[in-house]
């Protein structure tokens, strides 16, 4: 309703200025004026279904955060217990065993600001070129990136593993960086975002007046691609953030591990031989691990619902 | 393209490389051709894990992309109340890493302090344990549902945004119904957009493993170490040191999935003539 009502790109100059309320105050689609749609009750009862089902576990990982561990087995799953014991888990979460969690949380960032940063900008730069730029072997470039969108990266994994074996890489942040670089899903939605947003007539002009190639890319076609480059950005942070299988393999010292390694590695701790159960930390350091991709969703919907709706999927 | 050929094109050829040796207790490493994919073809494990895959498929991907395009028309055909609150929230789950919603779900269906054993003890029912081999499939096919269902209705909602009004006025005019209007004008619009979900999920289902492999300390009894083939690539090369048989499942695997992507994309595009 708010943002993502027109079918063109909105040119945003300025991503700091709040475009959205000015869009809002327009008349929006001739659609609704067609005929505007009565609200229905039953078709939001029915559509509210699935929005329990899905929010459901989150709200129980929110309560069950609150609770210390006997509470967890003796009280039920979707309702809070006596004592609220969300604090002192934090406060344990963060400081078990000297602060593991908070390397891991490093780690994380580490991985995502290298990875999901360096995906993105190849990403950029990658689509943006194959999107403007004509050059011999275009088609092939095309067919090796869906054929790399449609190879599946886990199929790639273990032969990646032998061969960053070989060259020493395995068990180092390089391990885990390195493959996160591409990303094909990306390249691809960024060409698709920058055919759509970006008037060629617009490149051809800025060169006849004599701009650099450089010059015409970072001032016109930059902010014109905006949206796309939140779009990509916050898709290739979350496959970053929460990436599993590359970092299961790669890596086995656990300074390095990234949160969702450390947090399997918490849960599997309970059914070892001799290992401590700590299914409270691990819940609440879960409820830690998704709250800032969470927010980020959240505060930028409003960017990278238009980038996704004007380029993604129109072929 | 340099990074690009170093994590995509060099697994590949080192993949296939490998997929044609063997690691003998005599010889050593020896040039064994095909034989690797001969003994794939005939192995009764990955069979079994093709099969539970494949079952998977057919279930699990028409379920969540049913369920991802009728909540799209929904909140497309402008009669929700709060509908903004609907795309956002059902989006939701796809930030959750995979690793944080098999916990929850498998904490969820635990018997121990789960909702399951809750919800038996308080109704006095019996329902079935989902962490039980028999039904431990279908356990795992809630959660991926759970974690790519709003996904799936925001490609196929952003592609029904893309649809030209003027279809819409030309349909009113017309005297057009919401149903038909829905079958002749919003699914063959959208229908690029349902062929790639298609894929993807496709893709996916044949590359499961993280579900079970994080399920396997809660339920280690339901999940073997080849219940999936990527579980069974992982185990074949990480605990059994088989990497050549590994990257052969690997590649099988990787041929296997390509093949019915590209089914898909042309009966998906074909349908459209």
């Amino acid at each position: 309703m708010n943002t993502t009502t027109r079918t063109e790109p909105t040119p945003v100059e300025n991503p700091h200025t709040p475009a959205a309320p000015r869009l809002r105050s327009k008349p929006t689609r001739a659609r609704s004026t067609v005929a505007r749609p009565r609200k229905s009750i039953l078709l939001t009862a029915l559509t509210a279904i699935v929005l329990i089902y899905s929010l459901i576990p989150l709200v129980w990982l929110v309560i069950n955060a609150t609770k210390t561990q006997d509470g967890l087995f003796t009280s039920f799953g979707l309702w809070f217990d006596g004592d609220f014991a969300l604090w002192s888990n934090i406060h344990d979460t963060v400081t078990y065993d000297n602060g593991i969690f908070l390397r891991w949380l490093g780690n994380t960032l580490l991985y995502v600001v290298i990875g999901a940063g360096g995906a993105t900008f190849l990403a950029v730069l990658g689509g943006y070129g194959l999107a403007k730029y004509d050059f011999p072997g275009k088609r092939g470039v095309f067919a090796t990136v869906i054929g790399a969108v449609a190879v599946p990266g886990t199929a790639l994994a273990v032969p990646t593993f032998l061969m960053f074996s070989n060259l020493g890489l395995t068990d180092t942040p390089w391990a885990v960086i390195i493959p996160s670089l591409i990303s094909p899903f990306g390249l691809y939605l960024m060409w698709t975002f920058a055919t759509e947003a970006i008037p060629t007539e617009m490149i051809e002009a800025a060169r006849v007046d004599g701009a650099s190639e450089f010059r015409t890319f970072f001032r016109i076609s930059l902010p014109l691609l905006a949206p796309g480059i939140v779009t990509v950005l916050l898709f290739t942070v979350v496959a970053t953030w929460n990436n599993y299988f590359l970092p299961l393999i790669m890596l086995k010292d656990p300074d390095w591990y990234p949160l969702t390694l450390g947090l399997n590695a918490w849960n599997a701790q309970a059914s070892t031989a001799g290992g401590q159960a700590v299914f409270n930390l691990v819940i609440t350091g879960s409820l830690l691990t998704i709250l800032p991709l969470l927010a980020a969703f959240l505060l930028l919907q409003r960017y990278w619902q238009s980038g996704l709706s004007a380029g993604s999927v129109k072929d | 393209m340099a990074v690009f050929a170093l994590v995509f094109l060099a697994p590949i050829a080192y993949a296939i490389y490998l997929s044609l040796f063997q690691n003998r207790l005599i010889g050593g490493n020896a040039f064994v051709g095909l034989d690797n994919y001969q003994r794939a073809l005939s192995d009764p494990q990955l069979w079994s894990a093709i099969g539970r895959v494949a079952l998977f498929l057919v279930v699990q991907v028409p379920v969540m992309l049913g369920i991802a395009l009728v909540v799209a028309l929904a909140i497309d055909s402008g009669r929700l109340y709060g509908k903004s609150f609907f795309r956002i929230s059902i989006f939701l789950p796809y930030a959750v890493p995979a690793v944080v919603a098999t916990l929850m779900w498998g904490f969820m269906y635990g018997s121990r302090f789960g909702l399951v054993g809750n919800i038996n003890d308080a109704l006095g029912t019996s329902l079935p344990d989902p962490l039980t081999p028999s039904w431990v499939l279908a356990s795992i096919g809630n959660i991926v549902t759970w974690e790519f269902v709003g996904y799936n209705m925001l490609i196929f909602y952003a592609a029904l945004r893309v649809i030209p009004a003027s279809l819409y006025e030309a349909a009113d005019l017309d005297g057009a119904s919401q149903f038909r209007v829905i079958t002749a004008i919003k699914l063959p619009a959208i229908r690029g957009a349902l062929v790639i979900a298609t894929i993807f999920s496709i893709i996916g289902s044949f590359q499961l493993f993280n579900e079970p492999s994080i399920l396997q300390s809660l339920a280690p009894n339901a999940i073997t170490t080849y219940f999936t083939p990527n579980l069974y690539a992982y185990s074949l090369s990480f605990a059994g040191q088989q990497y050549n048989y590994s990257a052969t499942v690997a590649i099988v695997m990787g041929l296997l999935t390509m093949v019915v992507a590209y089914v898909v994309q042309l009966r998906g595009m074909r349908k459209e003539r």
